[in-house]
């Protein structure tokens, strides 16, 4: 009998991350996502100018060789404004991503796993909360609470992890059907323990993709609240509240609208080509497959 | 067949595909196949020897993935793989029909079954739309389906698994071809609709004078319609020759160990396992593929690949001794299945047990409409402790249902169910106690789908030995070892995830995590069909061993005959969820027996070239048992008037526990077995 040992092959998270690396979707993603993560870290230390610095004199101007993109209504830097706005964002977001991913996919995977009336009673109150226009309760919550991070981050985490009960039950829903999952119940396994050893390391994929997915929605739904004025406050700088800003100057200094945008832009299609890169990544899982 | 050119004739073909490391792997190594018109010819290998491969090769057709290397591929004079996209499309489908495995899923369910053959006329036929219809019910009539006119208005979930088969059929007539490859047709159907589909297909053979080419892993499908069989072994043909021949006097130690594994209804032994498993295609190649496993192997076996030489009998083979395999059977007789004694103190009974699937809804409550009988009804069993209860039917029998029943998965609608000790068994899973679940564990039919993929083997068997002992680290570690060795497997298997296993390989692993509770019954759904026959039975040695190092009482369920004959000590027979006969197996497997288990023994394909199958019943679909009177009313062969309508029958007992539910006398059913003459 041949007992040759298993391919040696590094962690999982290592060989996922190397095979997306070799997708230009993977590549080109993992590479704007990096970038503006780098950005975000280091920006305090390489920003060129005070972002809260105001100069009268030289409000709205074009880009020079002293603002490269020029300065907003109140003279404050373009350039130094953008590197810095994404760290509210991604710092809210980032934290809210997981936690709506955890809470939403622990819920859904249970529900998938029970079934019944109380997945039947979930399941009605999610299409309920789906059927809302998505920003509509977030005002709401805020307006009561008030703005700012500690309020933001809950109220997305809540508000985002609503989606990712449905799909993490759908995904629960196709595991539960097999055989390994109708062993463990014929075991007697308490219903948790077959949650975390059976169900979530088959369902982690499906909820790391749609937490990709969900981090880019969440970051263009904190950028719209910002932009509402609902976000950060000014003078803190951040990219939706800098277009909100800017755009009433539009045609006289274009730059102040187009480089925050630019900036939002790429980071959530660096978000989407890497969740993209990931899923396809994932569905060419190599542990169902024979190693040869 | 002299004289005229082959219509299909492959050539020295090798096909590979690109592995991990870069190289090219060999799946097919100079593989030849040539058939001619009206000649059968079939292809057997284990699973991974390449002849689904070779057979979709022959259209022209290799799956994602894989590329010829070198040889040809020649249909009807021309390089197939060398032809135009139009051309292969031409004939595919047209003069060369796929019948695929499992043709129940590749009908499409949202299409009736008219259009869907319409298209395949459409697509094939140069005739008018107008003619279609009528063409259409004239191919439903040729693969003898009743009622054609209602078959294509039918969905394709509305027909039976041999239904779907024979529509199949019949779309891959609609070209008029010249040849067919049947990639494994009647596997995963019933015994009795695998017999009338085969007989099907040989007629059809004989009348159109086709080409067949048939792929299966089941010899006794291959003796039962091919004239000549070519066997592979790890994408090589090891040996080919007139089916009786290969059937009867292999040239080659593969072969006769293929026929030494399959299980026989007649023999008392169970079929004898072969070793080892065959290479990978990564492998070395050098010498003989199957030199480890073989028990005639030399240093000249090892040292360069034999050629195939004439081995007798007008077989070519690849073996260097085709003189001596006669040698390796003597003392390879099975080994005797263990019974138990009489007189076992009890392990489980099952009293009147009933299971519905349907529940009423509110309305039909309130209107008091009347029930729809019971999906498994009065079953009765006293399982005794280290015996083995064998429960046969065909598919939709109820068989899994009592399975599910007992392990509490599916609670009963009535009945009860005690364990051995006399306590009765909550009904379902959550409500049992951690000592009353230990005692009974399950093994499913299909290991692909029963172990979690992204567990380690190791892991895989913490799960019980944690739940019910308790066991950490390292004590842990040393029983998932030690039952990693009960099942013939060892340490280095811990680490492996089951995507790195063989299909036998990870039915092991399924037994050690049974075992690893330590239980007292073992419910076995299906444990070897998914598995090749070699495997299935070491499998089948394996289960012998424990149960006689255990005393662990089985519930064994498997619509294969042969194979619940090879380990039970008493056969249940089940039709609709109700129990037909039972009985020692010696007993229910000889006569008399109820119509329903003569119909089902006389089904039975056996590798044997001069063995044909009687068959008495045409497959129907029968989707729900009849509100009264006998579940076999509607197919039995030898109805006895309106009491098998309107009563229930009554046990008839032939002594020694043996009992047979049917409205005719034993003797009377005695002779009507011994008497009828075979129909073929």
């Amino acid at each position: 009998m041949s007992t040759a040992p298993p391919a040696p092959r590094g962690p999982r998270s290592v060989e996922v991350l190397r095979a997306m690396i070799a997708r230009p979707s993977g590549a080109i993603g993992l590479t704007l996502v990096g970038l503006h993560l780098l950005m975000a870290v280091l920006s305090p230390w390489i920003v060129p100018y005070d972002y809260k610095a105001m100069d009268a004199t030289i409000t709205l101007a074009g880009p020079s060789p002293a603002h490269w993109l020029g300065t907003d209504h109140l003279g404050r830097d373009v350039l130094t404004r953008m590197m810095l706005g994404g760290r509210e964002a991604l710092l809210v977001t980032g934290t809210a991503t997981p936690v709506a991913l955890i809470w939403g996919g622990l819920l859904g995977v249970y529900l998938g796993l029970k079934g019944g009336w109380r997945d039947e009673v979930a399941m009605r109150l999610v299409d309920a909360f789906l059927a809302l226009p998505g920003i509509l309760p977030l005002l709401v919550l805020i307006t009561v609470f008030g703005s700012g991070g500690e309020v933001l981050m809950p109220t997305l985490a809540f508000f985002f992890g609503i989606p990712v009960i449905r799909v993490a039950r759908a995904a629960a829903h196709e595991v539960v059907a097999r055989d390994f999952v109708s062993a463990a119940r014929a075991r007697g396994h308490h219903p948790l323990d077959i949650v975390r050893r059976e169900l979530l390391p088959n369902v982690t994929d499906t909820l790391l993709v749609e937490g990709a997915m969900r981090w880019s929605w969440m970051l263009l739904g904190f950028s719209a609240l910002s932009f509402l004025g609902f976000g950060v406050s000014p003078p803190k700088p951040d990219w939706g509240l800098m277009i909100s800003d800017a755009r009433v100057y539009m045609s006289l200094a274009p730059l102040g609208v187009i480089a925050p945008v630019i900036a939002l832009s790429t980071l959530i299609i660096g978000i989407n080509l890497s969740a993209d890169a990931l899923a396809k990544t994932l569905g060419l899982d190599r542990s169902r497959k024979a190693v040869i | 067949m002299a004289g005229t050119p082959p219509l299909i004739d492959i050539r020295k073909l090798c096909v590979g595909f690109r592995g991990r490391a870069g190289a090219i792997l060999p799946v097919l190594h100079e593989v030849d196949l040539t058939v001619c018109r009206g000649e059968s010819i079939g292809i057997v290998g284990e699973s991974g020897s390449g002849k689904s491969t070779l057979a979709l090769a022959a259209m022209g057709y290799l799956k994602h993935g894989l590329q010829k290397i070198s040889g040809d591929v020649i249909y009807d004079g021309a390089e197939m793989f060398g032809r135009s996209p139009a051309d292969l499309a031409r004939i595919r489908g047209g003069q060369l029909g796929l019948i695929p495995q499992n043709s129940g899923q590749a009908l499409t369910p949202t299409m009736r079954i008219g259009t869907q053959i319409r298209e395949a006329l459409h697509l094939h036929c140069a005739m008018s739309e107008g003619e279609h219809a009528t063409r259409a019910r004239d191919l439903l009539a040729q693969v003898r389906l009743p009622d054609p006119e209602a078959i294509l208005r039918r969905y394709p979930h509305e027909l039976s698994g041999g239904q779907q088969q024979r529509v199949a059929i019949a779309m891959a007539l609609a070209g008029e071809p010249d040849a067919l490859l049947l990639d494994e047709p009647t596997t995963g159907l019933d015994v009795t609709t695998q017999a009338h589909i085969l007989e099907l297909l040989r007629e059809l053979a004989r009348v159109r004078n086709m080409a067949m080419v048939y792929v299966s892993h089941d010899l006794g499908v291959i003796a039962r319609v091919c004239d000549r069989v070519q066997v592979l072994y790890a994408g090589e043909t090891v040996l080919e020759g007139p089916t009786r021949a290969v059937l009867r006097e292999p040239a080659h130690p593969y072969a006769r160990g293929l026929l030494a594994s399959i299980p026989r209804l007649g023999e008392q032994t169970l079929p004898r396992a072969l070793d080892g498993r065959p290479p990978g295609p990564n492998g070395p190649r050098e010498g003989c593929a199957f030199a480890p496993r073989c028990a005639l192997a030399t240093q000249d076996c090892r040292a360069a690949t034999p050629p195939m030489i004439e081995g007798g009998a007008d077989q070519m083979t690849r073996c260097l001794y085709p003189d001596r395999v006669d040698e390796i059977t003597g003392d390879q007789a099975g080994n005797a299945p263990h019974g138990c004694a009489e007189g076992s103190p009890c392990a489980l009974d099952l009293a009147e047990v009933s299971i519905r699937y349907d529940r009423p809804g509110l309305f039909d409550r309130l209107r008091g409409a009347p029930r729809p009988p019971a999906t498994v009804d009065g079953i009765d069993l006293h399982l005794r402790q280290g015996e083995t209860i064998g429960l046969v039917g065909e598919s939709g029998s109820g068989k899994s249902t009592i399975l599910k029943a007992i392990a509490g998965l599916l609670p009963p609608a009535s009945g009860q169910i005690t364990l051995g000790d006399g306590t009765a068994l909550p009904a379902a899973v959550e409500t049992r106690r951690p000592d009353q679940l230990r005692r009974i564990q399950m093994i499913f039919q299909n290991p692909d789908d029963s172990l979690n993929p992204r567990q380690s083997v190791g892991e895989i068997l913490a799960q019980p030995l944690r739940l019910y002992f308790g066991l950490r680290d390292k004590a842990l570690r040393d029983r998932a070892v030690a039952l990693l060795d009960t099942v013939r497997l060892g340490a280095p298997y811990l680490e492996r995830r089951p995507g790195q296993l063989s299909g036998g390989e990870k039915q092991r692993v399924a037994v050690a995590r049974a075992f690893a509770a330590g239980p007292e019954i073992v419910l076995c759904d299906e444990i070897t069909s998914a598995l090749d026959v070699s495997v299935q039975a070491a499998v089948l040695d394996l289960l012998n061993d424990l149960k006689a190092a255990h005393k662990t009482a089985f519930v064994f369920v498997s619509h294969d005959l042969t194979v619940v004959r090879a380990l039970s000590d008493r056969v249940a027979v089940l039709y609709q969820g109700r129990i037909c006969e039972f009985g020692p197996a010696a007993a229910v497997y000889g006569a008399p027996s109820h119509p329903y288990t003569a119909v089902l023994l006389n089904a039975v394909l056996t590798p044997d070239p001069d063995h044909a199958p009687r068959l008495m019943a045409e497959d129907v679909l029968e989707l729900s048992p009849p509100a009264r009177g006998c579940p076999f009313q509607r197919r039995c062969p030898v109805k006895c008037g309106t009491i098998c309508d309107t009563d229930a029958p009554p046990a008839r007992e032939t002594g020694d526990g043996h009992v047979i539910r049917c409205h005719i006398p034993l003797d009377e059913l005695c002779a009507k077995q011994t008497g009828e003459p075979p129909k073929s």
